[in-house]
């Protein structure tokens, strides 16, 4: 990995009237990583990362792209798959990647871009009558076809039944290889887990952690959960090292020694039959640093 | 700015076009139901203007022509259709309810007549008739003399004004809506993430709406000469120049609509605050000559007013392009004034 950042958020702000929606963030991606950016609704992320794109200006701070203000070709050497967007109507999947790769200096070969995007039983399709898995290829097709140094995905996976999703994982995964610089939001935390090397998480327009997962797990979680009927805690007084919480008529304990919980459940009668354990994951760790509270 | 982008633009926006059947059948079938409507209206015996009642005349009923009702000194006046009604009470109903303009008892003269005083045309049906009855050579204010040269037909007039308005809509709702439209689904977004500039990008939607309304024209045009046998005074390589360059001030004038704003219903109201003004003020349908000055002050802010002022001039007079010199002026400007304002308003943002 080379030292210099692909890309730096400096101090990056934006304000929409009274309301902050990015808060002098810093951000800096290293090259050749897939780096997810997650948070729950509302904490800035899409803006942040329209910000990066250059599809909207920061009302203060900059961006940098290796080490440099973004020149007019920065829109050559990026590609970028978005959570909303329609496509030209009335045109095939193939004349959609030919007209987009008509936009671009360099691009890559469309017979090679299909086969990597598994779109060779549609290319002939128009781009309304392609479903919903389809589609979201379609996109990331178009965001590869300049073959980009950056690739940014927002929330890909959105609305795809699970095979359409690991399918869509497979291709990034082997984008991936490729070594190219991938930033991902999404509100996936398997998705997240699964693609990324770093993992930032924001909230009200700020960046509260930032590190592998393996780190943020290590980090920002304690021990493992045990989960049982509550029934069963009836005749349990007290656990070492444990903290209990009732949910939905399930007993969810948070363990730091194992040995010492399971030792003291079965003194006590307690039947482990329906017992299971969970060990932390980023959820954990998402749900930990941004709180239980439902944001719209 | 790259010649390949634009046509990559162009391309895909005039495939849109022609694959969208609806859309596509309409503008294809739309002049020729207006050679159609010309056809009928126009085509037939002399438009009559102006509804005169008689009664008791029940033509219907009795199934005779409703001339046996007139008196001779009536029959004949030009532009007038006359209507035959059983009794006063249905006559004046029609009369109040302005689906007749003059009422008239049949019998001999002085006749009874009933006109409402807040019709203008009644008022002008009425001095037709009085000036059909009175034979008074003393009052008649100037010899009348055969105009020799060619005339020109009503229809020779009216259809530039046709045409022109044809490519008002065309161009305002073809281009505003399709980019309103794409801003708001996030095409506009998708395709800002590329290299293609804004200028770049309305420079295809503008040719690609050029191509549509040339195709029109040539349909119209070519329909309508077949039919009504168009004489053109002047230089047909002078009217496309003027066709082309109120093409271009239209299409420019869609451009600042469609620069900013995500809503359709807004774009339509605006489309709407700005075409219907047009179409009255540029002398589509009608003259303007002896309207209020300021009337007259407004009409020149429209593109299309200019167009059809150099079409007509050329196609009925056989004027020159030196002789629309001021037309071409202010289409020209009109169309780089529209350009830069549209261009600078220019958002692919929502």
């Amino acid at each position: 990995m080379s030292k210099t950042p692909i890309l730096e958020a400096i101090d990056v702000t934006k304000r929409y009237g009274t309301v902050t929606a990015v808060d002098h963030l810093n951000l800096a991606v290293p090259k050749g990583v897939c780096f997810g950016l997650l948070g729950p609704n509302g904490a800035g992320k899409t803006t942040l990362v329209e910000i990066i794109e250059g599809i909207i200006a920061p009302t203060s701070g900059h961006v940098l792209y290796q080490g440099r203000p973004r020149a007019a070709s920065f829109f050559e050497r990026i590609g970028i798959m978005f959570q909303q967007t329609a496509l030209l109507s009335f045109m095939t999947v193939h004349e959609t990647l030919a007209t987009f790769q008509s936009l671009y200096p360099h691009s890559i070969d469309i017979e090679e871009l299909i086969r990597l995007c598994y779109l060779e039983d549609i290319r002939k399709q128009l781009n309304d009558k392609i479903s919903g898995g389809q589609r979201q290829r379609l996109l990331l097709a178009l965001a590869l076809v300049n073959q980009p140094d950056l690739l940014f995905l927002d929330e890909p996976s959105t609305g795809l039944d699970p095979q359409a999703r690991r399918n869509l994982w497979d291709i990034v995964a082997n984008i991936k290889r490729q070594g190219k610089t991938i930033i991902l939001t999404t509100h996936y935390m398997e998705e997240a887990e699964h693609l990324c090397d770093i993992i930032a998480i924001m909230d009200h327009g700020q960046m509260i952690a930032q590190g592998s997962p393996a780190q943020l797990i290590d980090q920002y979680t304690e021990g493992m959960h045990i989960d049982l009927p509550a029934e069963c805690m009836v005749n349990v007084s007290e656990l070492p090292a444990a903290d209990i919480t009732v949910l939905d008529e399930r007993a969810v304990i948070q363990v730091h020694d194992m040995n010492r919980v399971v030792q003291r459940l079965l003194a006590a009668g307690v039947d482990l039959t329906h017992m299971t354990v969970h060990s932390p994951t980023l959820e954990t760790v998402f749900l930990n640093l941004t709180g239980r509270q439902l944001r719209d | 700015m790259s010649f390949k982008r634009l046509w990559a633009m162009l391309w895909a926006r005039n495939h849109e076009f022609f694959r969208d059947r609806a859309a596509f059948g309409w503008n294809f079938m739309f002049p020729f139901l207006l050679v159609a409507g010309f056809a009928v209206i126009f085509g037939g015996d002399e438009p009559k203007d102006f509804k005169v009642g008689i009664f008791p005349c029940d033509s219907v009923q009795a199934a005779y022509d409703v001339d046996e009702c007139l008196p001779p000194t009536l029959k004949g006046v030009r532009q007038v259709q006359y209507l035959g009604f059983e009794n006063l009470e249905q006559g004046l109903d029609k009369l109040r309810h302005h689906r007749i303009d003059l009422l008239i008892e049949k019998g001999s003269p002085p006749f009874r007549y009933w006109v409402s005083n807040s019709s203008p045309k009644g008022y002008t049906v009425e001095k037709i008739l009085i000036g059909n009855l009175v034979d008074d050579a003393d009052r008649v204010m100037a010899r009348q003399e055969v105009v020799t040269a060619r005339q020109i037909r009503y229809i020779d007039w009216l259809f530039p004004g046709i045409i022109g308005m044809n490519m008002m809509f065309s161009a305002l709702y073809g281009v505003g809506f399709v980019v309103v439209r794409y801003r708001k689904n996030g095409v506009l977004k998708r395709l800002k993430a590329t290299p293609l500039t804004a200028f770049e990008y309305l420079t295809a939607q503008m040719l690609s709406r050029l191509f549509v309304l040339a195709f029109t024209l040539i349909i119209l045009w070519v329909g309508c000469d077949l039919i009504f046998r168009f004489t053109v005074e002047g230089s047909y390589v002078d009217l496309l120049l003027i066709f082309l360059l109120g093409s271009l001030s239209l299409t420019s004038l869609g451009l600042v609509i469609a620069s900013r704003g995500t809503s359709e219903e807004f774009s339509n109201g605006v489309l709407n605050f700005i075409t219907w003004p047009m179409m009255f003020l540029s002398e589509v349908w009608f003259s303007i000559e002896g309207a209020p000055h300021w009337v007259k002050l407004t009409a020149k802010a429209f593109p299309l007013t200019h167009m059809l002022s150099a079409v007509r001039k050329i196609m009925n007079d056989g004027a020159t392009l030196a002789d629309v010199s001021v037309e071409l002026a202010f289409l020209i400007g009109f169309t780089l004034l529209f350009l830069i304002v549209g261009a600078s308003l220019f958002s692919w943002n929502k």
